[in-house]
């Protein structure tokens, strides 16, 4: 995992979640660190301005999402799949 | 209190720029959602809408009009003018004092704040056109109708995001039952379809990048739609003495607030519209035999609509029909309940229900006659439009055969 996208994501998602970045784990989904689907939308807002990535993302259904948000270890999995096709483009 | 009746209709939209080429399109289960074509599409992610094609404001107003009027305000004028029309009213003396206008649009003329903030920020020009503020604001379109056609009687305009139309219909239906006055122009408009505009929806990541298929499996999101519906709403007493023709009767009308969350709907606001629009219009659950849904086609308000309507009605859930028309002419936001009560009208009038197009597969949660794909003949003798808009606002309207 790399490290400075991992801190990046984990950052983002504490703000939203309004928690310290060290109260954050990896295992951890939205839903247990309070995050709802206006928080959700919002911290792929501020992913997408961070890394300058487009995050494939459908608030209607986000389980049919390109984008795997399981937990927050698949957010950082994804940022870091999207970051490397961005360098490679 | 007094009965009220529709006396005129007028629209334009992206099924027709009439209310008879509406409502033959709906008939016919015609999608007027196409590519949109405007300035920086290209750097838009959703380029699908129901726009309003073949047409040209030079053909319908001149030059200064054109200064003046924001393609929200050109559209209402125009349905207006076939609403007015079709109603034979000519507004004089007494009448024209007491008749106003209350109509809804959710964001006026954005088409105007949209050019401008160009014109400022990114060509980096200093000065913008005299009539800039009077063209973009919301009250602009209700405020030429006004002029155009002498009504001199109460005249505003109200913004309830999706729910504007309604809010605004229910507005004028109150007036006129009350006795404040004779008869109101009412309805709504909204023309948003522009670089700004879907960029700013974009954001909200409910839109459709295919298609808008409201209630079906698979569904993708909204669709943005533009385009303007008018009505005449009239005492029933004052257009029988002048033998005037009646669509159908508005009897009821009700709105909640879910006091809840700004963009996601609410069961029971939604539940507590419907059941208020039948107590206010005296009619059993049984007697409704068709709703005009909200059915954006988010996965959100389909699935909570649903489950209202099946809460409100309980078995007779399963025997009235619900269709969403915006499977065809888009969402049309502040505008959108006007050109939808337009598909009730047809119910009431014509006997034909319009389809919810798009339709693939059924949605467990969503398991209604929604009407797929066809249009179906049925005797209706009360219908419902509903409409519930971001911020939690609901209004639902009640209208019978006359």
């Amino acid at each position: 995992m790399d490290e400075a996208i991992r801190e990046k994501v984990v950052r983002i998602i504490a703000e939203q979640a309004v928690v310290e970045p060290s109260d954050v784990s990896m295992d951890q989904t939205l839903e247990d660190l309070g995050i709802d689907s206006l928080g959700l939308v919002e911290s792929i807002f501020a992913i997408e301005e961070e890394f300058d990535i487009q995050v494939p993302f459908n608030a209607n259904d986000p389980s049919q999402s390109d984008f795997d948000i399981s937990s927050v270890a698949a957010i950082v999995t994804a940022v870091e799949g999207l970051v490397a096709d961005r360098k490679a483009g | 209190m007094r009965r009220v009746v529709i006396t005129g209709a007028g629209t334009i939209n992206a099924l027709g720029h009439s209310v008879p080429a509406t409502l033959e399109a709906m008939r016919e289960g015609r999608c007027g959602i196409g590519p949109l074509d405007f300035r920086d599409v290209e750097r838009l992610s959703v380029r699908i809408g129901g726009q309003v094609t073949d047409y040209d404001p030079e053909a319908e107003f001149n030059r200064q009009q054109i200064a003046l009027y924001d393609r929200f305000t050109q559209f209402t004028l125009l349905a207006a003018r076939e609403a007015i029309a079709q109603s034979g009213l000519d507004f004089h003396g007494d009448l024209a004092a007491r008749a106003g206008v209350v109509l809804g649009t959710a964001g006026g003329g954005v088409q105007t704040w949209d050019e401008n903030y160009r014109a400022v920020y990114e060509e980096g020009k200093n000065r913008v056109h005299p009539f800039v503020v009077p063209k973009l604001m919301n009250n602009a379109a209700c405020s030429h109708v006004s002029m155009e056609y002498n009504l001199k009687g109460p005249s505003f305009t109200v913004a309830t995001a999706c729910a504007s139309s309604n809010h605004a219909m229910g507005q004028a239906f109150a007036m006129v039952r009350s006795g404040m006055t004779p008869v109101m122009v009412t309805g709504g408009s909204e023309s948003m379809l522009c670089f700004g505009g879907v960029k700013a929806w974009e954001g909200l990541r409910v839109m459709s990048k295919d298609a808008c298929r409201p209630f079906s499996l698979g569904r993708s999101g909204m669709v943005q739609g533009e385009g303007a519906g008018i009505f005449v709403f009239e005492d029933y007493e004052h257009a029988r003495a002048r033998g005037a023709e009646m669509l159908a009767e508005v009897v009821g009308f009700a709105m909640t607030s879910d006091a809840a969350d700004i963009v996601m709907p609410s069961k029971q606001g939604a539940a507590r519209a419907i059941a208020g629009a039948m107590k206010d219009a005296g009619v059993s659950r049984d007697a409704v035999g068709y709703i005009n849904a909200h059915g954006t086609g988010t996965a959100a308000n389909d699935k909570t609509e649903c489950a209202a309507v099946a809460d409100v009605f309980g078995p007779h859930a399963d025997a009235l029909m619900i269709s969403s028309t915006k499977s065809m002419h888009g969402h049309l936001i502040g505008g959108t309940g006007a050109v939808e009560l337009l598909a009730c009208i047809m119910a009431l009038r014509d006997g034909v229900i319009a389809p919810t197009i798009g339709y693939e597969e059924p949605d467990p949660e969503c398991a209604l006659d929604v009407v797929p794909n066809e249009a179906r003949e049925a005797k209706v003798d009360v219908v419902l439009s509903n409409a519930f808009a971001f911020g939690g606002l609901n209004a639902v309207l009640a209208l019978r055969k006359i």
